[in-house]
Formats: C-alpha cells, sequence, structure tokens
C-alpha cells in the first residue's frame, strides 16, 4: 500500500521541474530532478518498483514537455538500468554510484534528445549542444544529487520498513 | 538649650547626621541591590517575549511587503497590457498566468494557465505589450503549452520595416532568434524593426518581434543572416496574452496525400 507513495512523488517532482528547477538555467542547461530522483529511489537496495516508477515519470514529462515521451521513458528506463548494473557493483560507495548515474543518466537523456529530435526534422548542432546544454545540465543534476539521495532513502525506509529491521 | 543655640553642637550635630546619611545611603543601595535581584529576572522574560511577539510582527510585516511589491509588480504588468490592448482594438486578448516551462532544456517552451475552457485553441498567437511572444501548441482544460518563438523548432515570417524584406525568424537551442532568407540585395542595418508579415497564415502580421543586431552577409551564401535581439524578455516572462479572435490558417488540408 505504501507503494502508491509513487504517485504523489512524481507528481510532485514533474510539479517542481517544471514550476521551478526549469527555471534555474546555467548556460542553457537545467537540471532534471526526476532523473536524479529516480536514479537516487533505484539505488536503494530495497526498492523493487524502480521500473514502475520511470515509466510513470517518463509518461508525465512528456505529457508536460514539447520533447515526444519517448524520449524522457527511454531516459528514465536507461537510469534505472544503470542504477541496478552500478549498485550491485559499486554497493559499498551509494554517493559514487549515484554520481556515476546522475552523470551517464544525463548523456543519455541528452542522446535521446538530439535523437528524436533529429528524426523530427530538428538538427541541433552537438558541440553547442554539449558545451552549453549536457554539461551544465550534469553539473546541476550533481549538485542536486546527495539532497535527492538522502531524501529517497528515507522514503526507501518508510515504504519498506520490515526490510530495514532485518 | 543655652549651647545649642550659642553654637556649641553644631559640629557634633554635623557628625551625626554626616553617620546617619551614610548609614541610610549604605541601607538604600542594598535595598535597589536586592530589588533588583530579585526583579531582573522577570524583567527579562517579559522583554523576551515583548521581543518575540516584536520580531513576529516584524516578520508578518516583511512577508506583507514582499507580497505588496510582487502585486505591484503585477499590477504594473497588467496596466501595460490593458494600454496594449487598448491601442489595438482589432484584436481581442485572453490574459494568463505563466505558470511553468518546459521539463527539457533542448526545447523553448512555456505553460500558461488558461485552456481550452477559457476559449484557448491549438495555433493562437501569444504576445506581451513588448512584442510576439509564440503561439499555442497544445491545449487541455484549464492548461496550455506556448512554443516561443525561441524555439528551435519555431519559424516566423517576419518583414524588416525599413528594409522593406521578408525573412524567416528561426529560434535555436540556445533561446538566440536569427533571421534567415534575407536576400543579398536587401541593406540591412543594426536597429532595423523586425515585425510579422503574416505569410502562411500562422501570425497576425504587424507584430513587433525585435531588432537586428548583428548581420552576417557573404558573398558566397545565397542569403544574408542576422541576429534578432527580441524585444520580449523571455527570461522574465510572467503575464501573456492570448490573441483568441485570430484562427491561423490550416494548409493540411492542401497537402497531397501520399
Amino acid at each position: 500500500m505504501r507503494n502508491l507513495i509513487a504517485v504523489p512523488v512524481i507528481f510532485l517532482a514533474v510539479l517542481l521541474q517544471s514550476a521551478i528547477v526549469s527555471r534555474i538555467t546555467l548556460l542553457s542547461g537545467i537540471a532534471d530532478l526526476p532523473l536524479v530522483m529516480l536514479a537516487a529511489w533505484a539505488m536503494q537496495e530495497e526498492v523493487e518498483t524502480a521500473w514502475h516508477w520511470a515509466i510513470a515519470a517518463g509518461v508525465l514529462v512528456g505529457f508536460v514537455s514539447g520533447l515526444s515521451w519517448v524520449v524522457p521513458v527511454l531516459s528514465y528506463l536507461f537510469v534505472i538500468a544503470l542504477a541496478q548494473v552500478l549498485q550491485r557493483r559499486v554497493w559499498q560507495a551509494p554517493l559514487l554510484a549515484m554520481f556515476s548515474i546522475t552523470f551517464l543518466g544525463t548523456i543519455g537523456l541528452s542522446f535521446f534528445s538530439l535523437v528524436v529530435l533529429r528524426f523530427s526534422g530538428i538538427d541541433l548542432p552537438i558541440v553547442d549542444v554539449f558545451g552549453l546544454v549536457t554539461l551544465p545540465g550534469i553539473l546541476l543534476n550533481m549538485l542536486l544529487a546527495v539532497s535527492v539521495f538522502a531524501v529517497m532513502r528515507d522514503l526507501a525506509r518508510w515504504v519498506y520498513p520490515a526490510l530495514e529491521v532485518e | 538649650m543655652a549651647l545649642a543655640l550659642g553654637g556649641y553642637f553644631s559640629s557634633g550635630s554635623n557628625v551625626f547626621t554626616a553617620s546617619l546619611v551614610t548609614v541610610q545611603s549604605w541601607f538604600s543601595s542594598r535595598f535597589v541591590a536586592v530589588q533588583e535581584f530579585l526583579t531582573a529576572p522577570r524583567d527579562m522574560a517579559s522583554l523576551r517575549q515583548r521581543n518575540t511577539e516584536l520580531e513576529t510582527e516584524v516578520s508578518e510585516l516583511q512577508a506583507q511587503v514582499i507580497q505588496l511589491q510582487q502585486e505591484v509588480g503585477e499590477t504594473q504588468i497588467l496596466a501595460a497590457l490593458v494600454d496594449f490592448s487598448r491601442a489595438n482594438p482589432e484584436n481581442t486578448y485572453k490574459a494568463a498566468a505563466v505558470i511553468g516551462e518546459d521539463p527539457s532544456p533542448f526545447l523553448q517552451y512555456v505553460i500558461i494557465n488558461r485552456g481550452s475552457n477559457d476559449g484557448i485553441q491549438r495555433g493562437m498567437p501569444v504576445v506581451t505589450n513588448q512584442g510576439l511572444v509564440g503561439r499555442v501548441d497544445a491545449v487541455i482544460a484549464d492548461a496550455a503549452r506556448i512554443q516561443l518563438i525561441t524555439d528551435p523548432a519555431s519559424n516566423v515570417n517576419v518583414r524588416l520595416q525599413n528594409a522593406e524584406a521578408d525573412a524567416s525568424l528561426i529560434g535555436s537551442v540556445t533561446g538566440d532568434v536569427t533571421l534567415d532568407l534575407i536576400p543579398q540585395d536587401v541593406a540591412l542595418e543594426p536597429g532595423d524593426l523586425v515585425l510579422t508579415s503574416g505569410l502562411g497564415g500562422g501570425y497576425p502580421p504587424d507584430l513587433i518581434v525585435g531588432q537586428v543586431v548583428n548581420i552576417r552577409t557573404r558573398d558566397f551564401d545565397l542569403f544574408q543572416q542576422a541576429a534578432v535581439q527580441p524585444v520580449v524578455d523571455f527570461n522574465h516572462l510572467q503575464i501573456v496574452l492570448v490573441i483568441v479572435n485570430f484562427k491561423p490558417v490550416d494548409f493540411s488540408t492542401l497537402k497531397p496525400l501520399p
């Protein structure tokens, strides 16, 4: 039953992303709160519903954004896959894994966005995109990563209390 | 009595009264000290309580000042928009507040708090009192998404007021806007005003878009290009006007079916 917390949390994350986070720019880059949140959620050992969260968040972001819903859904699933792989290999240093996922996830999001936009007939200069959008976005996501990780860890302990006792 | 009247006791009485005053001063000072000691903690407590009350009041007043400043700012914006709508009575406007931006950094869209319930439809142009903002891209019941003219997919047909030439205004991922398809024989100058031409039926004519700031002319190119400074400050969009009586021309029916 506590898994239903995903609904308000995802709505809140997308709402904050659109209303606040998107307006805080570094060059032309912005942070991606749902992406960082999903990465932090998938990093928690107890969590089994990360895939569902990724699809729900991707569809919701796709609904709000002018970009095709394919981009956020694919990007967020990619982030979850990365988190699942890295969590097992770098389990002793969760923050290091978190930073790695944020870094690679942001690059993945940019890559998917560029590909889909190119198929839509919008050809963006890759060098400009990397320097002015992707790199600043990575930095902003990294800044968010630690605090979001702490919040999601507390949330995971609340959602899965029995496993924590064990 | 006779000795006293004769002044023989004056020195003795002086010594006596001085001693008395000294003793009374000593008692008085000690009493005041004890009284302060006993009453001071009560005063501190009341002072602290008073200080807390005043701090609360100050913070409330500061919040009120901030709220009033915001209201003054919004009123000024609304007054400017009302002036603009009065100066352009041929259009019907619907004011809307900007409540969000696109979550993707690759696109330049904003979200407004008016939708189909307010008569907003896809394709309607959006302006401020300064000039053209963009057009409605998608609508739901109580909100709409606006594609800004700075969006990389945006393409606005414009004309140069001084040069009497048509061109195409395109956006970019960084939010800069560029004029393209300007014929080589057109004499451009920085400061030239850029207005919508109305060609293509996507926007009404003669909406102010911006000013030419930088011109790029190369002999081997077919067309000139120019950087444009938009008149609208897209970083601080708060309230916009949707032109609700403008119906964009739909060319999709004219395209041959595959």
